[in-house]
């Protein structure tokens, strides 16, 4: 198994559970596919959660800044919960930790968007 | 070990998996085993993609050898390569929110040693090395 992602809603926030492995191909692309689709129904809050993600190389790292850029340019919020160390560690090697905003309680997170 | 791979997604995941395998049997701890396996990932990435842009007739050559504490990888591509000279730094401000284009900058952060030298005849090899702790 490549990815699995499920989407549900907290209030007006649109949580994204991802599970496996973000990488080019079918990981990548399905992440996209499911942010596009939110940002084409107008949620313009999400929050990924990344805590069951395995594994992401780079194109999984150009998905997530895509994404970003994608809802942002669209007027949303797009953060990011529960990184796992491997993660968090190559968000901030590629100085994009900072970029995003991130939350390791869900609580927490949805109560932070605008 | 040698292999020659095809430009496909299948084989970047092989090389990935051969790779972290020996790598874990030569002794490597598992964070330098995660670190190696990225890097592979990444370097297999360029030669399909960007490299052969997946063209079936074009073949990718992977060698994993390993000497004293130390793991050196070699992947090679078919393609019509690229300016080695003026990679875009991903770090910089302008080039921070791209999709694309960190891949390199990531294999140069987990490996030891990393070199690119364009073949005569075409194409690109990258060559990695990584120490074992304690060396």
């Amino acid at each position: 198994m490549s990815v699995k992602l499920s989407t549900r809603q907290v209030g007006d926030v649109s949580v994204i559970d991802v599970t496996g492995r973000i990488t080019l191909g079918e990981g990548s692309s399905a992440l996209r596919d499911s942010l596009r689709e939110l940002v084409g129904n107008n949620q313009k809050k999400i929050l990924l959660n990344l805590g069951d993600v395995s594994y992401i190389d780079s194109s999984g790292i150009g998905e997530l800044v895509s994404g970003f850029t994608t809802v942002t340019n669209a007027g949303g919020q797009l953060k990011l919960l529960n990184l796992s160390k491997r993660v968090k560690d190559l968000l901030q090697i590629t100085k994009l930790y900072t970029v995003f905003d991130v939350h390791d309680d869900e609580a927490a997170a949805v109560r932070s968007f605008a | 070990m040698e292999r020659t791979l095809d430009s496909t997604l299948e084989s970047v995941d092989s090389a990935e998996e051969l790779a972290s395998e020996l790598a874990g049997r030569a002794g490597f701890d598992d964070e330098d085993l995660l670190k190696i396996g990225m890097a592979v990932r990444e370097s297999m990435v360029n030669a399909v993609v960007h490299g052969n842009r997946y063209n079936a007739h074009k073949k990718v050559r992977l060698a994993v050898s390993g000497g004293e504490r130390r793991l050196t990888v070699k992947i090679a591509d078919e393609g019509e390569g690229f300016d080695i000279e003026h990679l875009p730094d991903p770090l910089a401000p302008d080039n921070l929110l791209r999709s694309s284009g960190r891949g390199i900058f990531l294999i140069r952060s987990f490996m030891d040693e990393f070199q690119i030298r364009r073949l005569e005849g075409g194409g690109v090899e990258l060559t990695l090395v990584k120490y074992q702790a304690g060396k």
